[in-house]
């Protein structure tokens, strides 16, 4: 119920007082109304939950943080203490399947 | 695509679930709220990933599992009435209610239909005027503006035949239940990321502040759930509870207050009942009285009616985190999502649902090795 799915914002458009936009997902466009991210713009991305876009993600906050979690990964896999534990290995193979 | 595939990213996923191993010293146990947290973890097996010494129970933070059993049949009732177009989001028509589910009224003639917004329940209402269309209302805050946005455009078109049938409950007052039970053994909790998206976080400084409880806001992807895991387990290791936030590409502090503003001009806060759970005060929404006319409840007069819980089902200890969906004896034998005998094996976001798809070979696998 709140699955949530991040797009691209790539056309406006209006509809009486709401505010419509076309948002992208992956290959897939659809309608959504944008009352509720008055501040989002054309190439901004949003996050849209039963057909409103509910926020516009913050490029600069997941940079920053991306930026931190890629800095763990970094540090962490070049420590040997943490390599080659099969059991983990297994289930992250799962991961990157998906 | 952008914002989910780097939250996937092996590495990283590998780096925090060492991480946790490194940092976790004494046994502890955190709930994930929502329903598609749930999924989550167990999609990719976190779980079982992080060790045994920190143990994931599953809360309440799914909308069809916790809607009572008498607005199902109240939702039955409106939709097999004469000329009445019934709207739901998908989800709720599998809901077993006391004499039959939503489906049910579908296959005998009802005029049933799935939407994937209330907006398009208003536009049904708009190219039928002369049929009564009722559009099932139901969930968290994250769904609050849309189902309050759709009762505010019809009045706004001056629609006379659209109406809600409102059943939305609140994390907050679910969590100091949940705390205030003697029997809680939840040390910390990963707060609901898209609810938080339109309620910020400022709600579960009280939380935090009279339960000693860390809180984290987390979100959705393994990346994002596994950070939050250590983020918690941090805060419990070094004897601190405070709310944080992991989820800040999306989470404010004082969340969407577009957002927020439509759900107060449309909704008030009521005492709502939870499937499972019972009555608790103040934990949901519903209609302001300058809105009686968009109120299913009160058109087709179905405000009395009530229902028991079915017996066997354990869904009130699994919601609560007192129990897993395998300890239920009706588990994946009596009880399937084909056949589902209560709300939680129905919905894509219920633990019960989410234990079938991913677990139910677990005991199987186990004997063969």
């Amino acid at each position: 119920m709140c699955l949530a799915v991040p797009g691209k914002l790539v056309e406006e458009q209006s509809l009486g007082d709401n505010r419509l936009g076309i948002v992208q997902f992956g290959g897939i466009k659809r309608s959504v109304f944008l009352d509720f991210v008055p501040e989002a713009q054309v190439g901004d991305y949003v996050l849209v939950h039963v057909g409103f876009a509910i926020s516009r993600l913050d490029d600069e906050e997941a940079r920053r943080t991306y930026q931190l979690l890629e800095h763990i990964g970094m540090l962490e896999i070049e420590d040997p203490a943490f390599a080659g534990d099969p059991g983990t290995a297994e289930s992250l193979a799962a991961i990157r399947t998906k | 695509m952008r914002y989910i595939d780097e939250y996937r990213d092996p590495k990283i996923a590998q780096a925090l679930v060492d991480r946790i191993h490194a940092q976790v010293t004494k046994p502890w146990v955190l709930m994930e709220i929502c329903g598609g947290q749930t999924h989550t973890l167990m999609r990719y097996g976190i779980d079982e990933l992080i060790g045994e010494k920190v143990e994931l129970v599953h809360g309440p933070g799914c909308p069809v599992c916790v809607t009572p059993i008498e607005i199902v049949d109240k939702a039955v009732e409106i939709a097999s009435r004469p000329g009445v177009i019934f709207v739901s989001y998908g989800d709720m028509l599998r809901v077993p209610g006391t004499r039959c589910d939503l489906f049910r009224v579908k296959a005998e003639g009802g005029d049933v239909r799935i939407a994937y917004s209330p907006m398009e329940a208003v536009k049904i209402a708009q190219n039928n005027p002369t049929r009564q269309v009722v559009f099932f209302g139901i969930g968290f805050e994250t769904t609050a503006p849309a189902n309050a946005m759709a009762v505010w455009r019809a009045r706004e078109l001056g629609l006379t035949n659209f109406s809600e049938l409102v059943s939305h409950v609140l994390v907050p007052p679910a969590i100091r239940l949940l705390l205030n039970s003697p029997s809680n053994r939840v040390q910390g909790f990963i707060a609901p990321g898209h609810v938080c998206t339109i309620m910020g976080y400022w709600e579960y400084k009280a939380l935090v502040d009279e339960f000693h409880v860390p809180i984290v806001v987390g979100g959705f992807e393994p990346v994002d759930l596994l950070e939050a895991i250590s983020m918690l387990a941090a805060q419990l290791e070094e004897g601190r509870a405070e709310v944080e936030n992991q989820y800040a590409r999306t989470v404010s502090f004082e969340g969407n207050r577009a957002a927020q503003r439509i759900v107060e001009q449309v909704f008030e806060v009521a005492d709502r009942k939870w499937r499972g759970i019972g009555a608790i005060p103040m934990s949901g929404l519903r209609l302001r009285p300058e809105f009686a006319a968009f109120d299913a409840e009160k058109i087709f007069d179905v405000e009395a009616m009530e229902a028991p819980e079915p017996a066997e089902c354990i869904s009130a200890q699994v919601l609560q985190g007192l129990k897993k969906p395998v300890d239920c004896p009706a588990f994946g034998t009596r009880c399937s999502p084909e056949r589902p005998l209560g709300a939680p094996m129905v919905s894509t976001e219920g633990a019960c649902a989410a234990y079938y798809q991913y677990r139910r070979h677990a005991a199987s696998l186990v004997c063969v090795q």
